[in-house]
């Protein structure tokens, strides 16, 4: 029994792959959906195409079924992927064509009026994207990303089945050289769910942060 | 590596075998949400404090966690404790549970976008409770939650894949299984992709209909 010492460190050796594929994997999510969303609303028309294939594709299909292709197929034409980088890139893809949708939920939400100040106060669109629309929008994408980022941590679990060592892949090895299968799964569930915890709470801290100053507005 | 198109035909009804277990275990697994989706929501309005908390608790719990992992609870774990499940039943019952905290804010969400008024017009008019909800209620929170619970429904069915851990025989585990005994692995997994694809497309269109017929809840 002595060997618990080694398997807790295991298990967090797992988590810490976690936490690291979350945070990057995130991190990839939010860049694709500002492009993907910002490029649905393009004046170009080939740009709003291809972002609505781009997150019509990665919604349609599932992460699981992203993974293995990239992991598997990528390679084959010539594109090598560690295990790591083909979680991130799956991740990031799947929940970042989630999130284009939420920022061009919020982006239309904002008032035409909006638009319409801008207009006669003069300022470019560019001006006007950054200092009117994403800061009334930036506030109404904040829960919905707190939700996608949720279900991103919820998904890294599919990793392991690529053989990627991120905690659940840890519980298996643990239970399979223990035999003991409530204590891996029951650890890593407790510890799935400080982390999605975390994140809520840190998103709702956030969200107070960013709408300080709009309660008149909305 | 080259496109095969002979291969491909040659595992298209092995594929399809699988594609129809996962249909099986998507229409399952949604009863099973429907049904346990509603018991949490009634249990999460219930007027026993402690009741009401340790559900929603519960919810939270499931929500919070990785369906992946809950499929190995019950498949590896339950045994131990005697209880001893067929993989499909497994999956059915994981992913049930799974989405019926899903499903549960939604019943939710519908219950509570229907005015006060009608509750206070149902008391005014003097109906028993029942007939409140079968009457007043239900017939107004049910069609709003009609495109929210398709789009749960679509989830659903592309999370499929993960029961593949617990060894149903689904489409991927049929892709899978080809892939390791051919060593080609562009044909079956593009086919899995094509198929998902193919059907979240035409669920997808499904669903713009289902919207525009009877409107939106809460996104």
């Amino acid at each position: 029994m002595g060997d618990w010492a080694g398997y807790l460190t295991l298990i967090l050796g797992g988590a810490w792959v976690t936490v690291k594929l979350t945070i990057l994997g995130s991190a990839l999510a939010l860049v694709v959906a500002f492009v993907a969303g910002l490029g649905r609303l393009s004046r170009r028309a080939a740009l709003r195409w291809t972002a609505t294939a781009y997150i019509e594709f990665f919604r349609g299909t599932s992460i699981f079924v992203q993974l293995f292709w990239i992991y598997f197929v990528l390679p084959l034409t010539g594109v090598q992927l560690s295990p790591l980088q083909a979680g991130v890139m799956a991740l990031g893809l799947n929940v970042g064509a989630y999130g284009a949708e939420v920022v061009r939920g919020a982006i239309l939400a904002v008032p035409r009026d909006q638009y319409e100040a801008c207009t006669a106060v003069n300022l470019t669109r560019f001006q006007r994207m950054r200092h009117v629309i994403l800061p009334q929008a930036l506030p109404l994408m904040l829960p919905t990303f707190g939700n996608n980022a949720i279900e991103l941590l919820k998904a890294t679990s599919v990793v392991s089945l690529i053989s990627l060592a991120d905690m659940t892949f840890q519980a298996q090895v643990v239970r399979s050289q223990t035999g003991n299968t409530l204590i891996p799964f029951a650890m890593i569930l407790l510890i799935y769910f400080a982390l999605s915890s975390i994140i809520s709470f840190a998103i709702r801290r956030y969200e107070r942060r960013v709408t300080r100053g709009l309660d008149g507005v909305r | 590596m080259e496109w095969d198109w002979e291969f491909a035909w040659s595992i298209l009804p092995q594929l399809l075998q699988g594609f129809a277990i996962t249909l099986v275990a998507t229409a399952l697994g949604a009863a099973v949400a429907a049904v346990l989706g509603l018991v949490f929501a009634i249990l999460r309005r219930s007027r026993n404090r402690p009741v009401a908390r340790a559900t929603g608790f519960v919810v939270e719990f499931i929500r919070g966690t990785p369906l992946l992992v809950q499929l190995y609870v019950i498949f590896y774990v339950l045994p131990d404790l005697g209880i001893r499940l067929p993989a499909l039943a497994a999956g059915v019952i994981g992913m049930g549970l799974h989405y019926a905290t899903y499903a549960a804010e939604v019943y939710r969400g519908g219950i509570e976008a229907v005015a006060r008024g009608q509750w206070e017009a149902a008391k005014a008019t003097n109906l028993t409770a029942r007939q409140t909800w079968i009457h007043v209620i239900l017939p107004q929170a049910v069609p709003p939650m009609i495109p929210a619970m398709a789009n749960y429904l679509l989830a659903m069915f592309k999370e499929t894949p993960l029961l593949s851990a617990i060894t149903v025989l689904e489409l991927m585990n049929q892709a899978k299984s080809v892939a390791n005994s051919s060593y080609r692995y562009v044909e079956p997994m593009t086919m899995v992709g094509v198929m998902f694809l193919a059907v979240s497309v035409v669920s997808v269109i499904g669903l713009r209909w289902l919207e525009r017929r009877y409107g939106r809840i809460g996104g």
